[in-house]
């Protein structure tokens, strides 16, 4: 009897329950499907529709198909470009010192003495803030004779008027809003580093930043790309902190602002699309470079430790 | 020894209290300025020096703000209650059960994760207008609950994983039928990682300044955000910076509540979905 | 109470891989049955088919004399004490307990006599209002058993009940089992992949290895009747020596030396016509120090001693056999599972003497072999040559 068992070869038998299973799946899935699908696939194709029109909602029976002549309109135009470049800079510079700051803080919060409870609960507050009331306090706090942060400059200076200042406020404000969401995807990944691994290098004669570098840093690994790769694209749609800031001027207008200044203010539905579709290629580049260059794995993909 | 760990706390103690002042300042400096009276408004002082609920009582008086706290609640509270419920049942079949699409769902929400919402915004603020949405709550609601759904599927389902579903089967053999076993066993269990997700759905669609500026014109959808971007203070020579400060505070206040109750299940909320094997 | 019988049971899953195949199995009212095998032999899906959680993909379950392949658990009257105990965490011990009976719409008054009458079985009386987060690895176990026995069921399910314990514990809940089913007289099924278990446990142990019933029988059986190599080397520790041999005439050519075969083994294998080349199990104690030997006959050979562990009652004699180790895919399973492969250590015949043994490491030593408990198995199938068919079980 000690013949091996054959496995049983052809078409696989779905049992009943399987069947079930499947059903259940599908159904289960459906309706949240559904609602994705019909508020972002079905009007990013109408947003592309749009785009190759000429759609001016002030003379709307002037529409008509103008192929890809918005896109070429956009690309060639200076704001494009100026508000592209803003929002790189943004966009490289804060995740940069949000990660740094924000690694810091895990560590802080991972291996502090005391009140753990209250820094991680302080540390919420800027991610639960609404951003527009933390931006409306930073615009206060810079605006000359009201702030307390304005009076630390020689007086008459209007920090929020200047190009580059009022770049690194912006900066500012977003790095102290988000780092904390940093933080905190990074301290889950300390969490995954086992303090025994730790404790082998300090025997093997690790010095503390030894074993940071070397054992710490390459076991967190995904969680630094997956929480780089989240904060990037977030960083990269950035709207409310420069809206409410600056709304843009001087110099200071990012890619989102650019596309709701043409839908809003020049009403151009046709043009924004544009802006708009290019703005989701661009996200696309960035998360397809984060997959394939860094390997970062998708969140909720297997993780393999 | 004793000294070494003294002063080794010491400088923990000082990390923290630099951390929390970091975390706290601006919320502090906002708050402090929604209770100043118009007249030392710009002394640049951090406590206030003559306190006045002059502010409070000027945004509650208009419906301007009332109108907008309304929305806010009401339009966040539907939206979240929408996205837990169908991020509940998409989450629980892909931790629990085997089907085909699983991967294709999985991907689809994190796209959407990370998609622009500026690239939405002039598609939606077209197609609201033609289907008569635009301007009214569920012009809201939809992108919201659209938004957060990828956020409840993920966190939801770390948490689904997480329950042990022997005790499914424990129930089953104890004699509970599959309605009695998920009502009895698993939704006891699964009711805090809901909870815990619907608090953070809350949270994005309470902070969300863009669609509601954009898919808005009137009071009668804006939310508290977009409407303090358009307050214009009390008297037409009046920076409204006060009333601004105020209903900040105001919309601050249950993102602290939450922030100070739940503490603990929104770290691991947050965590949960983006690290784990 | 009832007894369970399993005809031709075969689970077969959606990729059409096979986890058990043509289960034939019996079991009598109050009998106490152990499924026994290396992980994934089938048997977890084997006890799971009879509770009713996984579909019956071939053959007919009678529980009761009912045929309840259909049948959802909840209408099977059977109480299952899982491996994680899954307790309900949201439930106090009491609550947990009562869980079966209040589904039952058994009335208050009796839920709360029958659930105090098991916990003071179980000794958890002081223990009825705690959580399950706030128990010890054996209360939470009893919590479990005592979940099961407070219905009164037809039958037990337990799937590695005991293998979330520490070594001493386990011992000791494994005797509480015992007279606890003793007394209770309830049919158990009850699943390990711990052989010790199965031995001391069982009324009747059934061996699976790959989906396929190897061996059922009675623990004496298996062990003195094993069937195969895989039964052999899976029941007893330490474990069946195995040697390869060469049969010429009424003798084996073995590493570790000629070992005659006693007149009964030769006629079985001439009758059944064993190959030239077969594989010799013995087991440890199929040796004997030959200085101490009370009885005198049979085969000596010499061995180095390798190494010797005394254990005070016995001395253990670990020693090469040269000629390499015979290899089959059961002996590989086995060597797998028992973990043999990760030592990267060369097996060794090991021999038990008795405690007084003279044996030193690095010395040779005289070893009587007990030819009469030798078994001779067939390279090419495994079946055990030595036991006619039918004195070895089905």
């Amino acid at each position: 009897m000690s013949t091996t068992a054959d496995p049983a070869r052809g078409r696989p038998v779905l049992s009943a329950g399987a069947k079930q299973e499947r059903r259940l799946g599908w159904l289960l899935c459906a309706p949240a499907v559904l609602v994705m699908l019909a508020v972002t696939a079905y009007p990013i194709g109408y947003a592309v529709y749009l785009s190759l029109q000429r759609y001016d909602l002030r003379f709307p029976a002037r529409a008509e198909f103008v192929g890809l002549r918005n896109y070429g309109a956009v690309l060639s135009s200076p704001y494009w470009w100026d508000a592209f470049w803003v929002t790189l800079f943004i966009t490289v510079v804060s995740v940069a010192v949000e990660l740094v700051l924000g690694m810091g803080l895990a560590l802080v919060m991972h291996r502090t003495l005391f009140a753990r409870g209250t820094v991680r609960t302080a540390v919420l507050v800027p991610y639960g803030i609404v951003t527009v009331v933390a931006a409306f306090s930073w615009q206060y706090a810079w605006t000359p004779e009201l702030g307390y942060l304005a009076e630390l400059l020689p007086s008459g200076e209007a920090p929020l008027t200047e190009q580059w200042l009022a770049l690194w406020l912006i900066v500012l404000a977003e790095v102290w809003k988000t780092t904390p969401f940093m933080a905190l995807l990074l301290l889950a990944g300390l969490a995954l580093v086992p303090e025994e691994t730790l404790k082998a290098a300090m025997v093997d004669g690790a010095t503390p930043w030894q074993r940071f570098t070397k054992v710490t840093l390459p076991l967190m690994k995904p969680a630094i790309l997956v929480a780089l790769l989240f904060r990037t694209l977030d960083a990269f749609r950035i709207f409310d902190n420069i809206y409410v800031l600056t709304s843009g001027a001087h110099g200071t207008g990012s890619l989102s602002i650019l596309g709701y200044d043409n839908l809003f203010t020049a009403l151009n539905l046709g043009i924004g699309s544009a802006i708009s579709v290019l703005i989701f290629l661009c996200v696309g580049i960035i998360a397809f470079t984060f997959v394939r260059l860094f390997g970062a794995a998708a969140p909720g993909a297997e993780v393999k430790r | 020894m004793a000294a070494a760990g003294k002063t080794h706390a010491t400088r923990w103690g000082v990390v923290n209290v630099v951390v929390v002042l970091y975390a706290l300042f601006p919320v502090w400096w906002i708050a402090a300025l929604s209770f100043k009276d118009p007249g030392t408004l710009s002394d640049g002082s951090y406590v206030p020096r003559d306190w006045t609920w002059e502010n409070y009582r000027g945004i509650f008086a208009t419906s301007e703000f009332t109108r907008a706290l309304i929305n806010s609640i009401g339009i966040a509270l539907i939206a979240t209650v929408i996205a837990v419920v169908l991020g509940t049942m998409a989450a629980y079949a892909v931790a629990r059960l085997r089907f085909p699409g699983k991967r294709v769902l999985i991907g689809m929400s994190l796209l959407i994760a990370m998609f622009p919402p500026i690239s939405l915004v002039s598609p939606l603020f077209d197609i609201e207008r033609i289907i008569g949405i635009f301007d009214t709550w569920l012009g809201l609601i939809i992108p919201y609950m659209t938004f957060s759904l990828p956020l409840a599927i993920y966190t939801l389902s770390a948490f689904f994983r997480e329950i042990p579903w022997d005790l499914e089967k424990a129930a089953k053999v104890d004699g509970a039928t599959p309605a009695q076993a998920f009502r009895l066993v698993i939704v006891p269990l699964a009711a805090p990682g809901v909870f815990t997700t619907a608090i953070l759905v809350f949270i994005f669609c309470w902070n969300d300044f863009l669609f509601a500026i954009s898919l808005t014109s009137t009071e009668s959808a804006r939310t508290v955000p977009a409407a303090i971007a358009f307050f214009t203070g009390s008297s037409q020579f009046q920076q409204p910076t006060g009333s601004i400060a105020a209903a900040a505070v105001v919309i601050t206040v249950p993102i602290i509540i939450f922030v100070l109750l739940f503490q603990r299940r929104i770290v691991a909320g947050l965590t949960s979905g983006a690290v784990k094997g | 109470m009832a007894e369970i019988v399993l005809e031709k049971v075969t689970k077969r899953y959606p990729d059409g891989s096979l986890a058990v195949k043509d289960v034939d199995l019996d079991i009598a009212d109050g009998e106490f049955v152990i499924l026994v095998g290396p992980s994934g032999c089938g048997k977890s899906t084997t006890l799971n088919m009879i509770a009713g959680l996984e579909d019956i993909t071939e053959g007919t379950l009678r529980i009761g004399g009912r045929v309840v392949n259909d049948l959802a658990p909840k209408e099977r009257d059977v109480a299952m004490v899982f491996q994680s105990y899954a307790l309900y965490p949201h439930m106090s011990v009491r609550e947990n307990m009562g869980f079966p009976l209040r589904l039952a719409k058994v009335d208050k008054a009796t839920v709360d006599r029958k659930v105090e009458e098991a916990a003071r079985v179980l000794d958890l009386t002081g223990l009825l209002d705690r959580k399950p987060a706030n128990l010890s690895g054996g209360q939470r176990q009893r919590v479990a058993m005592g979940r099961a026995i407070v219905r009164d069921p037809e039958a037990f399910l337990m799937d590695e009940p005991l293998s979330n314990l520490d070594a001493k514990l386990r011992v000791q809940m494994r005797t509480q089992i015992s007279r606890l089913q003793r007394r209770l007289g309830t049919t158990t099924v009850y699943v390990t992949h711990d052989q010790t278990e199965a031995m001391t446990l069982g009324d009747r142990v059934v061996v699976m290895r790959q989906g396929l019933v190897q061996q059922i029988g009675t623990p004496a059986q298996l062990y003195d009747m094993p069937r195969n190599l895989f039964v052999a080397g899976f029941i007893g520790s330490p474990a069946m020596n195995f040697v390869g041999a060469s049969l010429s005439g009424g003798t084996l050519r073995t590493p570790l030396g000629d070992l005659p075969l006693d007149d009964r083994v030769r006629r079985v294998l001439e009758r059944r016509n064993a190959p030239r080349e077969v594989i010799v199990g013995l087991r440890p104690e199929a040796f004997e120090d030959a200085g101490l030997a009370r009885e005198t006959g049979g085969p000596v050979i010499t061995a180095t001693v390798d190494v010797l562990e005394s254990l005070g009652s016995d001395a253990y004699v670990y020693f090469g056999a040269e000629g390499g180790p015979v290899t089959t895919a059961e002996l590989e399973e086995l060597a797998t599972d028992s973990g043999a492969r990760d030592t990267g250590a060369a097996p060794q015949i090991v021999a038990r003497l008795n405690a007084a043994t003279r044996a030193r490491e690095g010395a040779p030593v005289d070893l009587r072999v007990d030819m009469g408990k030798a078994h001779v198995f067939d390279p090419s199938t495994g079946t055990n040559l030595t036991h006619q068919d039918g004195t070895a079980g089905p």
